[in-house]
């Protein structure tokens, strides 16, 4: 398993070079979106509006940060359960978007997405908030402030640790782990 | 019997206050030495690394600066209200929500209560959840749980037949949780409530989710009940994060009541592997 450093936006180079299970350290910029930004977000895409960022290249982040403290730029920031956004990953995959960070299992489609658009799935160790706040050196409302811990953030972020869930090869990282220590108690 | 004791629903706010705050930012010592024990027993590298950035975490957030997890949950809380009590001063339940609602400003923590169709923020993490138990004497105890929607949405409560038996719900509960996999961010604290009711299981298995970690039931039956679960699922290979390994499940805990006899009511309530909850006795 490798390990690499990678720079956002992505290219189909970045994520094709990706198997599950490497480790990459994330940096530049990331949008933050859960279930309700995504709802919009998909919405807006049905009516032709413009979109709070252009996705080509992207990585998402399914997160909901706490409050930022006086003097940093957010508060504690790990993934939330990537399967709520099961509906709207491909669509936005299809609109270029090369990434998503979260944690749990996606859909068969989202695996599907990533192998024919060349997209990847990374998972962060859910609870680890604290440590993965620490790692975002911007933040920035950029959509929905409304919507509080679920407005879209741009987010600069420098070195974040995570792991390759599904890669654009059709392989699954939760699945692999699995078979690997079943049965050894 | 007790004498009747006033006490005073500030009293119970403030430490309604103290406990969201405590919860939010700071891992009870069990839950911190049942995963430094699983660390000890792990064979899986990536396991370790999960874990010991656990550990990193548990150590930022105590610093004061971040709280353990982002979702820092809605405020349940567990009250035992001696029957001799009377609440003074205002209204016990105003007096918890204010607690919460406080709290929540003032830690920096993320609101997480909305309206359940058109998802609007509340931004006031309220209402608290609320259980009440009355019991003899004169004083309050209180349970904080700090729940995650992650955790709990990996929950369920189950009509099983009478004739599923002991070996229907040890099968329910294993592949629940194989089913649930990385989501409820393992390693998992798994409550199990056994009979009583449809609703009566779930506060149950809720209930058991906040036992010393580890400590087997009282009843012999269901001690051997909780570890033959707790290997099956730990058999899994999920392992902390869902990254594989030994870790799935770091216990099961079991709470059990009769039962209708054309019943077996069962429910499965998850805890994560930040599992934040705090208790005082007024
Ligand atoms: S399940 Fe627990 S650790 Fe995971 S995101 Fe939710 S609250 Fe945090």
């Amino acid at each position: 398993m490798a390990e690499y450093k990678l720079t956002t936006p992505l290219s189909d180079d970045d994520i094709i070079k990706l198997k599950a299970g490497d480790k990459v350290l994330l940096s530049g910029v990331v949008y933050t979106a859960r279930d309700a930004a995504h709802m919009r977000i998909v919405e807006s895409i049905k009516k032709g509006e413009e979109l709070p960022f252009d996705p080509k290249g992207q990585v998402i982040y399914y997160v909901g940060p706490s409050p930022a403290r006086p003097g940093k730029p957010i508060g504690s920031a790990g993934p939330t359960t990537s399967y709520r956004m099961n509906p709207f990953a491909p669509i936005l995959i299809e609109l270029g978007q090369k990434g998503m960070i979260g944690k749990g299992k996606m859909s068969d489609e989202v695996k599907e997405a990533c192998v024919k658009y060349k997209a990847c799935y990374f998972a962060s160790i859910g609870g680890a908030a604290a440590v993965v706040g620490k790692a975002v050196k911007k933040a920035e409302i950029i959509a929905y402030p409304e919507l509080g811990p679920e407005a879209v953030r741009r987010l600069e972020v420098e070195d974040m640790p995570l792991f390759v869930c599904y890669d654009a090869h059709g392989n699954d990282l939760y699945e692999i782990a699995k078979k690997e220590w079943a049965n050894k108690l | 019997m007790s004498e009747i004791r006033n006490v005073s629903v500030k009293d119970i706010e403030e430490a309604i206050y103290k406990l969201a705050l405590d919860a939010a930012y700071h891992i009870p010592e069990d839950i911190l030495e049942a995963e430094k024990k699983a660390y000890e027993n792990e064979k899986s590298e990536t396991a370790k690394k999960v874990l010991e950035t656990i550990f990193e975490n548990i150590q930022v957030s105590s610093e004061e600066e971040f709280p353990l997890c982002q979702d820092t949950g809605l405020g349940i809380i567990f009250m035992e209200v001696g029957q001799d009590v009377h609440f003074t001063d205002g209204y016990i339940i105003d007096a918890i929500n204010n607690g919460v609602e406080r709290a929540y400003k003032d830690g920096y923590l993320r609101k997480s209560s909305c309206h359940p169709l058109t998802r609007a923020n509340y931004g006031n993490n309220l209402p608290a959840i609320v259980h009440t138990f009355v019991v003899p004497g004169n004083k309050v105890k209180l349970i904080f749980d700090a729940k995650g929607g992650g955790s709990e949405s990996m929950s369920k409560v189950q009509m099983l037949k009478p004739a599923d038996g002991r070996a229907g719900i040890v099968q329910t509960v294993v592949d629940w949780m194989i089913q649930a996999g990385p989501n409820p961010c393992p390693p998992t604290i798994v409550g199990v409530g056994i009979g009583g009711d449809f609703e009566r299981a779930a506060v149950m298995a809720k209930h058991a989710t906040l036992r010393h970690v580890g400590q087997p039931s009282d009843d012999p039956e269901l001690a051997d009940m909780e570890q033959e679960i707790l290997t099956k699922i730990n058999n899994s290979g999920i392992g902390p994060a869902g990254l594989g390994g030994l870790t799935t499940a770091l216990a099961v805990h079991i709470e059990m009541q009769p039962c209708h006899i054309a019943t077996l009511p069962l429910a499965i309530n998850t805890a994560c592997h930040v599992n934040r909850h705090k208790e005082i006795e007024l």
